[in-house]
């Protein structure tokens, strides 16, 4: 019986895998919950209204785009639009070639993972070296992050220590401290080498133009004061109203990712160095990135580009802690990724259309999204979808609905089948050749059939208070 | 302003805020329609016995209309919204009238309320859809914020673990269960450990994501366990009949119970029944 994808990958995982995701997100969540309710009489008003300033953004891009655009430019900075993620790669390179630049050092950026920026320009000969810590490991082992903000929460300390060790980084030591010195000594030099730094942008102000950019590191602040060139690529929600919304989302951002009151860096910038200002790239320019985004914006699931990628809901997700991120095939997986991910694949949605199927539709991670994302509706939304356009991939294991829909909208039939389910008493299961039967007694035994027992009950008793009976209770 | 004299006149008014799409002005007179659900049809008689027996007690008029099959939402939940509707559609006809539909589950309760509506979406019956949503009242909700019953008579001696199912999750069906379990004589309510996650039944997920929903049962009767009650009580019998499922299967001593098989088993404890 072939089960869902996610299932079988979430049955082969490894124990000490999907320890280290389990113990990774609970504690992520934990930590969450606490600073969201130890310092907020109401944090779920909080959750509403961030909800509401990004949707009104999502609902607003064409004109919040301009404006982004002119503001920018006023501040100094070249502006680029990138539809694909080819384009946007492309737009990189052509700033590098144009500067003869060899080196760069890159931040964490969602959206470069999405554009697999750093493959692209390795074989474009030009070297690309992940800063933060996670994709850093993730790179040296040719690895895929699993988590949009802690990448290598699938991996523990001792698989890090031998990795490095495997890499030329110093002899096998798992004490966290010492990795965490040894990348740092390694990534010094990386930094001073570099002609150009690499960013995202969590949040881009459309009132200022400011970019703002949280790190618990400080390694893309490295990557701004070494290099003379910053690019930032940006995907074309990440826009803010006004200057003041930031005050709401940063707080939301940090306790809802991390459990931090706030990251360890936030940096606003707002163009280029200055000529008053000693350090800084002199040369900025930030990259606006659709790929995908304007088609969920015409879908009827574009209230998942609120999402800014906290990632508590791959935290809360019971799915997403047996089965680890690797199981979404995807760049952002978890319940955020069984959204974004298959509506991001355009026409290879059918593909990726299982991903909505992984859910209890539970609700946790609306209960903990910052912006009040409605997942469990979207991925209902989207298994809708899956079905009518016949994805195999969803399709999977999922008993057929046609026949049940036909007898439990008519009675007669109804009835008929609940006092013919005693069957289901008297043979073994194993011989009943329904897969849904078989997956269930797999795992767990079926109670006994009281198939219309209930009706007969209702029915035949004595009248409890007949002086309360209405013609519709006698009938 | 329509609505709310409408409702008036049917019953009485009643204000509660809530995170699901639930309307807060919902009908709330003693004379109802049971919903009794599928599970209780085919599987778990008792429970909607307890159902009847409670309501009655509570002084309800229970009607049971015979045509009634399923909600719709096995086929909601599996993708099929086609074969959902039909079955939407039929039980609309079903539950005709305007008297509150009391119904012994979250899920099935979330599915009149808030998943209909979303299937309803771009149909032209959406506003009888909307109209049964608006009526529906999950039993425990029902009992306590629709009849304004806080505390409950009887006796009953166990210690009780209870498992919110998570289509109640943001409504008032939790804390009200709770709460009237709580007030019980003899009876004690004990937390145990990551109680706001999911059972892993999830309807069809528990079939075409086997491993996955008894890994995650796996751990909630893991931490049930670990506070060694007397009783694990859901307002759920689909998570029930999962988590059960599983013990039995792996020789759990867990017994489940709907909680209001627990009402009114403290009444009959007690000779009020």
């Amino acid at each position: 019986m072939k089960f869902q994808q996610i299932d079988q990958f979430a049955a082969g995982l490894r124990k000490e895998t999907r320890a280290s995701v389990y113990d990774g997100s609970k504690k992520g969540y934990d930590a969450r919950t606490k600073t969201l309710f130890d310092h907020f009489e109401d944090p779920d008003r909080l959750r509403r209204v961030a909800g509401e300033i990004k949707q009104h953004v999502v609902e607003n891009l064409d004109t919040y785009l301009p404006q982004v655009e002119a503001k920018l430019r006023a501040n100094g900075v070249i502006v680029h639009w990138a539809a694909t993620a080819e384009a946007a790669n492309q737009a990189v390179l052509s700033i590098m070639r144009a500067r003869n630049a060899k080196k760069m050092v890159k931040a964490k950026t969602m959206v470069s993972e999405e554009t697999e920026l750093a493959h692209f320009l390795e074989k474009e000969g030009i070297e690309c070296v992940e800063t933060d810590l996670g994709e850093f490991i993730i790179q040296i082992d040719g690895d895929h992050p699993s988590h949009i903000v802690k990448p290598i929460i699938h991996k523990n300390r001792r698989e890090i220590a031998t990795s490095f060790e495997k890499h030329g980084l110093g002899a096998y030591n798992d004490d966290p401290q010492t990795i965490t010195r040894r990348a740092r000594a390694h990534l010094r030099n990386k930094y001073l080498e570099a002609d150009v730094g690499l960013t995202g942008a969590n949040f881009i102000s459309a009132e200022s133009g400011r970019l703002v950019l949280v790190t618990n590191e400080g390694n893309s602040r490295f990557c701004l004061a070494a290099t003379k060139c910053h690019i930032a690529m940006v995907g074309i929600e990440k826009i803010l109203p006004r200057d003041r919304d930031l005050a709401l989302l940063l707080n939301l951002l940090a306790r809802s990712g991390t459990g931090q009151q706030l990251t360890v860096y936030t940096e606003f910038i707002s163009g280029p160095k200055s000529p008053a200002q000693p350090d800084g790239p002199e040369e900025m320019h930030v990259i606006l990135v659709d790929n995908g985004r304007t088609d969920v914006l015409a879908s009827d699931c574009r209230d998942i580009l609120r999402c800014i990628r906290c990632g508590a809901c791959l935290n809360v997700c019971p799915v997403y802690r047996q089965a680890s991120g690797h199981a979404y095939r995807s760049v952002y997986p978890g319940p955020v990724g069984a959204v974004l991910s298959p509506l991001l694949a355009g026409k290879k949605f059918p593909e990726l259309a299982d991903l909505p199927k992984a859910s209890t539709l539970c609700g946790a991670c609306n209960e903990v999204c910052p912006v009040n994302i409605p997942i469990p509706d979207l991925l209902l939304r989207l298994r809708n979808k899956g079905k009518l356009e016949k994805s195999e991939a969803a399709a999977a294991a999922t008993p057929p609905m046609g026949g049940w829909a036909v007898m439990a909208s008519q009675p007669a039939a109804w009835k008929f089948a609940l006092i013919g389910g005693k069957i289901i008493d008297h043979l073994p299961h194993k011989f009943i050749p329904v897969p849904a039967l078989q997956a269930w007694t797999g795992k767990r035994t079926l109670p006994d059939w009281k198939g219309g027992e209930f009706r007969k009950w209702m029915k035949n008793r004595p009248r409890p208070n007949p002086a309360l009976d209405t013609p519709e209770n006698t009938r | 302003m329509f609505g709310i004299a409408l409702w008036s006149l049917t019953g009485r008014v009643v204000r509660i805020s809530v995170m699901l799409n639930h309307d807060p002005l919902r009908p709330s007179g003693k004379r109802v329609q049971l919903m009794a659900t599928c599970l209780c049809d085919a599987f778990y008689d008792d429970v909607a016995r307890a159902t009847v027996e409670v309501l009655e007690y509570l002084g309800c008029t229970v009607e049971f209309p015979e045509g009634q099959t399923c909600c719709g939402q096995p086929a909601f939940n599996g993708g099929d919204w086609v074969a959902s509707r039909k079955v939407v559609r039929h039980t609309v006809k079903t539950f005709a009238g305007d008297a509150p539909v009391v119904v012994p589950s979250g899920s099935c309760a979330a599915m009149m309320f808030h998943g209909a509506l979303l299937e309803f979406e771009k149909e032209n019956d959406l506003p009888e859809v909307e109209a049964l949503g608006r009526r529906t009242w999950e039993l425990g909700d029902y009992i306590f914020n629709g009849l304004g019953v806080k505390t409950w008579p009887g006796r009953y001696d166990a210690k009780i673990a209870f498992h919110r199912s998570c289509h109640s999750r943001g409504t008032n069906s939790g804390p009200a269960i709770v709460a009237l379990l709580g007030s019980i004589e003899g009876l004690t309510v004990i937390p145990f450990g990551e109680g706001e996650q999911c059972c892993g039944f999830g309807g069809t997920f528990s079939v075409a994501f086997p491993h996955v929903s008894a890994s995650m049962g796996d751990l909630k009767l893991d931490h049930i366990q670990a506070v060694n009650p007397d009783l694990l009580v859901s307002l759920d019998m689909s998570c029930m009949m999962h988590l059960a499922g599983l013990a039995e299967k792996e020789g759990r001593p867990i017994k489940t119970r709907h909680f209001a098989q627990v009402l009114r088993d403290s009444l009959k404890n007690a000779g009020l029944l």
